[in-house]
């Protein structure tokens, strides 16, 4: 019984479909621009909720962007020029890949400069502790030592 | 000095946590404006009404104006509404966008609520207000005597950003050449 049960409830999850924001009236009838619509939308930050892509969000910005792009990918814009046409407006702040630009450097590469320091600060430990073990015994080290191992014999 | 070697982690930590500390009291909502030093984007809107003329970008000349964005539906407008009317009566001109609107509506609410607009423009399609970057209404641009966007206000002004920064802004902007 409780087996049928949790099928059913599974066989119901079948039934669903993903709810998506693009409505069906805003998608491009050919499926090839429609595709590069939507992987587009997918790097557009919205303006108006700020952590959603304007592909996943119902605010009506986000809609208007969203045929915005449509429009400019019917007009025949590449799809570099259909991001930056929304960027001019908005700035890099939209995209939620930050592009390379001088106020993103430490963005980029400050994991890469930690990991570098990291590696380097480890690096000159090693070799420091290495350069110590290797320091030879003087004689009466040699003798303290020869004098304990005799000790442990029989 | 081997002291203050072993206390670099740490140092470093709390610089990061400064870092971060200050981030966290930005706000993430006030995008700042790609428009700051550059001439608005060209626009041409229609009038609400027969009574008043439209908004086009080159009406933008001689003497620095506000730029306010509004609609009739939003409700933080009214909020702002009455400074927008003092400072129209002190002489301040404001030309006014009626964002993703119905023109009748926003007739009606000037209508009611007093029209503190030198001239309003109607966007109804809200492109002009992509062109201009706004995530919303209201917003305030500060245009000078030459038609560049110099400052944008997110949200209503308040009496404290009028006084303290869009007056002596507007008193600078009317003596420079």
């Amino acid at each position: 019984m409780k087996r049928l049960f949790f099928f059913l409830m599974l066989a119901t999850l079948a039934l669903t479909r993903p709810v998506l924001a693009v409505l069906p009236d805003e998608q491009l009838a050919d499926p090839k621009l429609e595709a590069r619509a939507r992987a587009i939308s997918q790097e557009l930050r919205c303006v108006v909720c700020q952590n959603q892509t304007i592909d996943d969000s119902d605010a009506p910005l986000a809609h208007d962007l969203r045929v915005i792009v449509r429009e400019r990918l019917e007009a025949g814009d590449s799809d570099g020029q259909v991001k930056a046409y929304v960027v001019h407006r908005y700035g890099s702040y939209v995209l939620l890949k930050p592009p390379l630009e001088p106020a993103t450097i430490l963005l980029w590469f400050g994991p890469l400069i930690v990991l570098l320091a990291g590696a380097v600060g480890g690096a000159i430990y090693l070799i420091r502790r290495r350069s110590h073990d290797a320091k030879a015994l003087n004689a009466d080290e040699e003798m303290e030592l020869s004098r304990l191992m005799g000790e442990g014999q029989p | 000095m081997r002291r203050l070697v072993v206390l670099l982690p740490l140092l470093f930590f709390a610089v990061l946590a400064g870092i971060f500390a200050l981030g966290l009291n930005r706000d993430p909502s006030l995008i700042p404006s790609q428009l700051i030093g550059k001439p608005l984007p060209p626009f041409d809107l229609p009038a609400i009404d027969s009574g008043n003329p439209g908004l086009a970008s080159r009406d933008f000349r001689a003497r620095p104006m506000l730029l306010n964005m509004f609609a009739s539906w939003c409700v933080s407008c009214r909020v702002e509404h009455p400074l927008l009317l003092d400072l129209h009566g002190r002489g301040v001109p404001i030309a006014g966008i009626d964002w993703q609107d119905k023109a009748a509506a926003a007739a009606k609410y000037l209508k009611d609520n007093g029209d503190p607009y030198a001239r309003v423009g109607l966007d109804e399609s809200g492109r002009t207000g992509i062109d201009l970057g706004i995530t919303g209404v209201p917003e305030t641009f500060v245009v000078d005597k030459h038609g560049r966007v110099r400052y944008k206000q997110i949200g209503p002004i308040q009496t404290a950003d009028w006084e303290n920064t869009i007056r002596p802004l507007m008193d600078r902007l009317r003596t420079e050449p």
